[in-house]
C-alpha cells in the first residue's frame, strides 16, 4: 500500500500536463511520408488551433511540396561577409525558434564565427565577438545546415524522423521525431537544435505563414534545423537570411539550372568547403570573390 | 494444461517469497524504492518540464545519462568474464556461480534501457522504434542496431536464468538443447552489444575524439576490468549475506581476468594518448581539453586525472601479492570500478562535445534534477538485482522446490 501511494506521489508532477499536450491521435499520427492528403489536412488544421491556443496566433500551417527539376543550394562569399549576424536574427524572425528575449539567438540556425586572417580554422573561432564589425585582422564565416548529400544525421537517426526531400533538403518530422539527440551529435556543422522545453516566443514574435516541415512552432522535446526556408524557396521566394543581407554575400539557387548564379559561382569562382574532410558532400559552399 | 498450472504455481511461490524476509531486507528493499521514487519523481518533473530541466545544451547535447548508459552496457557485457570460463572452459568453481553474473547482466541492461529512456525528448513516441508501428532506421542508424541488440541480450539472458532457475525448482535436470546454444549465442552477443555501443560514437565523423577505431577494443578491455571487478564485490556480498556460499576460486579467477583486461585497458589508453598528443593535430583539442583544459575551460581534468589514479592504485595492487588479502582486493576494485566508470562515462562522451565541431566551448555540469533520475535508476537496479537473489537463491540452494504432488514426472 505504502509503495502504491509513494509511486503516485512520486507521479504528481505528470497531472499538471495540460490536457491536450499529448493526446491519441498524435501518439498514433503516421510517418509524414505515409500521410494522405485528407489527414494532413486534418493534422494541419489542428496543429493551427493548438498554436493558436498555445501562442495566441492565427497561423496559417501549409504543406508545400518540393518542385521538380529542383536542387537547392547555397554560396556564401567569405570576401563580402561582414559579421553583422543580420541573418542569424532574421532567421529568427522568420522560422518561430524558442527565445529568451529579443536578442537571444541561441536558437537561430546560423551561427556566425569570427576568425583571424591567415587561417580558416573553426576551432579557433569567436561566436561571441560584439563591438563593431567587421573588424581589422578579423573575417566572418556564417555557418547554418550544410544540407549535405551524403549527411551523416539523416543516418544517424533510428526512426527515420529526418530525411532528404526531392529538392535536397533536410528535414525533420517534428512529429514524428524521439529526440533522442543522435543526429546532433552526428552533425559537422552544429547545425541543429534542440527544443529542450516548450519554445517560448511573444505573440507579436510569431510568424504565422508556417510550414509543417519547416517553421511552425515546434512542440517540446524535438530537434528542429534550417530547412533553407522552404516555405518561401519552394515558392520561389528566397530564403529569409538571404535577404536581409546588407552586402550581398548570399547566393541562393538551383543547381539543375544551368543559367543560375549559383552554378555561375561553382564553376568559376575560387570555391571552398568547410570540413571537406568529413566526406559530408555539402551543398553549402563558401567563395572568395 | 498442468504444465501452465505448474508454471502459475511456480510464479505465485516466488511472488510470496518476495515478500518474505527479514527486517533487514525490509530496511535494505525500502530505502532502494525510496531512492528509486525520487527517481521517477525527478523523471516526471521533466517529462512535465523538458529537458531543460537537465544540464545538457545545444552545445552538449549528451551527459550523465548516456554516459551512465555506456558504462552499463559493458557491465552488462561483461558477464562473459563468468560464462567464458563455465561453460567454454567448464571450470567447476565457476559453473556454480555463473548465474549470478547473468541476472546481474538483466538488471543492468534493463537499466541502460532506462537511461536511453530518460534520455528520450519524447518517450511518448517510443512506439516508432518498433517495427511494426514505427519506421526503424535499420540497417543504417547505429542505435537502431544497438536497440536490437540490448534488447536481444536481455531476452537471452532472461530465456537462460529463467529456464535453469525452473528446472532446479522442478528437480529436473536442464536440458541442453534448450540452453546451451543461448548460452554460446549470448557469448558473441555480449561482445556485440559493447562493439555496436562503441560504434555509435566512432561512426562519427564530425567528432574526432570518437572517430578512433581503438574506441571499441578500449570499450571492451575497460569493461572486461570493471565488470568482474564489480562481480568480486558482489560475490562477498552474497555469501556473508544469504547463505549461499562462494568459495575464493571464483573470486581469484575474476581477479586474473581483471588484471589482465585493467592491463590491456591502459595500454589502449597510452597508444590513444600517444596519438593525441605527439602528432598534436588540430583534431586532439578534444583531448586537450579533458586533460589538460582548453582556455582556460578545465572542469574535467581533476576528474580524468582521478580516474587514471584509481586505474593505476588497482593495477598495482592487482598484480602485486597484497592482492590476496581480501580488503586490499575490495579496495582495488572499488577504485578500477569508478575510474572506469569516470573515464567511460563523462571522460569519453563530454569531451566529444566540448568544443563544438565549430570551435564553441560550453562546459557540462549535470543538474539536481538530472542526478537525481541517475541515481534513481541506480538504486532501482539494485533493487532488481537484490530481489532477483532473493528469490534465485533459495531455488539455488534447494529451499524452494516444486512439492512432490505438484512435480510431472520427467517423461509422462
Amino acid at each position: 500500500m505504502a509503495g502504491i501511494a509513494g509511486l503516485v506521489t512520486a507521479l504528481k508532477p505528470l497531472l499538471s500536463l495540460e490536457r491536450g499536450d499529448i493526446s491519441l491521435s498524435d501518439l498514433l499520427q503516421k510517418h509524414y511520408q505515409e500521410l494522405s492528403a485528407e489527414e494532413m489536412s486534418r493534422i494541419l488544421r489542428k496543429l493551427e488551433k493548438q498554436s493558436n491556443e498555445d501562442y495566441g496566433v492565427a497561423s496559417n500551417i501549409n504543406d508545400t511540396k518540393a518542385r521538380e527539376g529542383v536542387q537547392f543550394a547555397y554560396a556564401l562569399s567569405l570576401s563580402k561577409c561582414v559579421g553583422c549576424r543580420r541573418c542569424a536574427h532574421a532567421c529568427l524572425a522568420e522560422n518561430n525558434q524558442s527565445r529568451e528575449s529579443e536578442d537571444d539567438i541561441e536558437m537561430s540556425y546560423i551561427r556566425v564565427l569570427e576568425l583571424d586572417k591567415g587561417s580558416i580554422n573553426v576551432e579557433e573561432s569567436d561566436q561571441y565577438y560584439d563591438g563593431e564589425v567587421p573588424k581589422k585582422d578579423k573575417y566572418y564565416m556564417p555557418v547554418q545546415c550544410h544540407q549535405c548529400q551524403d549527411s551523416p544525421c539523416t543516418k544517424a537517426c533510428p526512426v527515420e524522423a529526418t530525411w532528404m526531400e526531392p529538392d535536397g533538403v533536410v528535414v525533420v518530422d517534428y512529429n514524428w521525431c524521439i529526440g533522442c539527440r543522435y543526429c546532433m551529435a552526428a552533425c559537422p556543422y552544429d547545425a541543429r537544435r534542440f527544443n529542450w522545453k516548450k519554445p517560448s516566443l511573444p505573440p507579436e514574435s510569431v510568424n504565422p505563414n508556417q510550414n509543417y516541415l519547416s517553421n511552425r512552432i515546434r512542440p517540446q522535446g524535438v530537434v528542429e534545423k534550417c530547412t533553407f526556408c522552404l516555405h518561401r524557396t519552394r515558392e520561389g521566394k528566397y530564403p529569409a537570411c538571404l535577404e536581409v543581407c546588407p552586402t550581398g554575400a548570399r547566393v541562393f539557387g538551383n543547381l539543375l539550372d544551368p543559367d543560375s548564379e549559383i552554378n555561375y559561382i561553382l564553376k568559376n569562382k575560387r570555391v571552398y568547403i568547410l570540413k571537406e574532410d568529413a566526406g559530408t558532400t555539402p551543398k553549402f559552399y563558401y567563395f572568395f570573390d | 494444461m498442468s504444465h501452465i498450472r505448474q508454471y502459475f504455481q511456480f510464479l505465485v511461490k516466488i511472488w510470496c517469497l518476495s515478500w518474505e524476509g527479514s527486517w533487514r531486507f525490509y530496511l535494505w528493499m525500502g530505502f532502494l524504492s525510496l531512492i528509486s521514487l525520487i527517481g521517477v519523481h525527478a523523471w516526471a518533473e521533466q517529462l512535465v518540464e523538458g529537458l531543460q530541466t537537465t544540464g545538457m545544451t545545444n552545445q552538449v547535447s549528451w551527459g550523465a545519462y548516456i554516459a551512465n548508459f555506456t558504462f552499463l552496457v559493458g557491465v552488462a557485457a561483461a558477464a562473459v568474464m563468468l560464462v567464458i570460463p563455465a561453460y567454454v572452459y567448464k571450470i567447476e568453481s565457476m559453473h556454480e556461480v555463473v548465474l549470478f553474473g547473468e541476472l546481474m547482466a538483466i538488471a543492468v541492461i534493463t537499466m541502460c534501457l532506462l537511461f536511453v529512456t530518460v534520455d528520450l525528448g519524447r518517450p511518448d513516441r517510443f512506439l516508432h522504434l518498433m517495427p511494426p508501428f514505427g519506421r526503424m532506421n535499420w540497417p543504417i542508424s547505429m542505435l537502431s542496431w544497438d536497440v536490437i541488440v540490448l534488447n536481444g541480450y536481455l531476452i537471452l539472458n532472461l530465456h537462460i536464468c529463467g529456464y535453469l532457475l525452473y528446472m532446479k525448482y522442478l528437480g529436473r535436470t536442464p536440458s541442453k538443447k534448450f540452453y546451451i546454444p543461448f548460452v554460446f549465442v549470448a557469448i558473441f552477443w555480449a561482445i556485440s552489444i559493447h562493439t555496436v555501443t562503441a560504434f555509435l560514437y566512432v561512426g562519427l565523423a564530425g567528432r574526432p575524439f570518437w572517430n578512433h577505431p581503438i574506441v571499441a577494443p578500449r570499450f571492451l578491455a575497460s569493461a572486461f576490468a570493471a565488470g568482474p571487478a564489480l562481480l568480486i564485490l558482489t560475490f562477498q556480498i552474497i555469501r556473508r549475506v544469504t547463505g549461499f556460499w562462494i568459495g575464493n576460486e571464483p573470486l581469484q579467477l575474476l581477479r586474473r581476468i581483471t588484471t589482465i583486461a585493467l592491463l590491456i585497458s591502459l595500454f589502449l589508453l597510452g597508444c590513444e594518448l600517444f596519438v593525441e598528443f605527439y602528432s598534436g593535430t588540430y583534431h586532439s583539442v578534444s583531448a586537450k581539453y579533458l586533460w589538460f583544459g582548453l582556455h582556460g575551460h578545465d572542469r574535467l581534468v581533476p576528474w580524468i586525472w582521478t580516474a587514471l589514479g584509481l586505474n593505476v592504485f588497482a593495477l598495482c595492487v592487482l598484480i602485486s601479492p597484497g592482492a590476496n588479502r581480501l580488503w586490499l582486493l575490495d579496495a582495488a576494485c572499488i577504485a578500477l570500478i569508478v575510474g572506469i566508470w569516470i573515464e567511460k562515462g563523462m571522460g569519453l562522451i563530454v569531451p566529444g562535445f566540448i568544443p563544438t565541431p565549430l570551435g564553441q566551448i560550453v562546459e557540462y555540469q549535470p543538474s539536481w534534477n538530472e542526478t537525481f533520475i541517475c541515481l534513481g535508476i541506480w538504486a532501482f537496479g539494485i533493487l532488481m538485482y537484490s530481489w532477483m537473489l532473493h528469490v534465485a537463491i533459495p531455488i539455488m540452494n534447494g529451499e524452494l522446490k516444486a512439492g512432490p504432488n505438484e512435480a510431472i514426472p520427467e517423461n509422462p
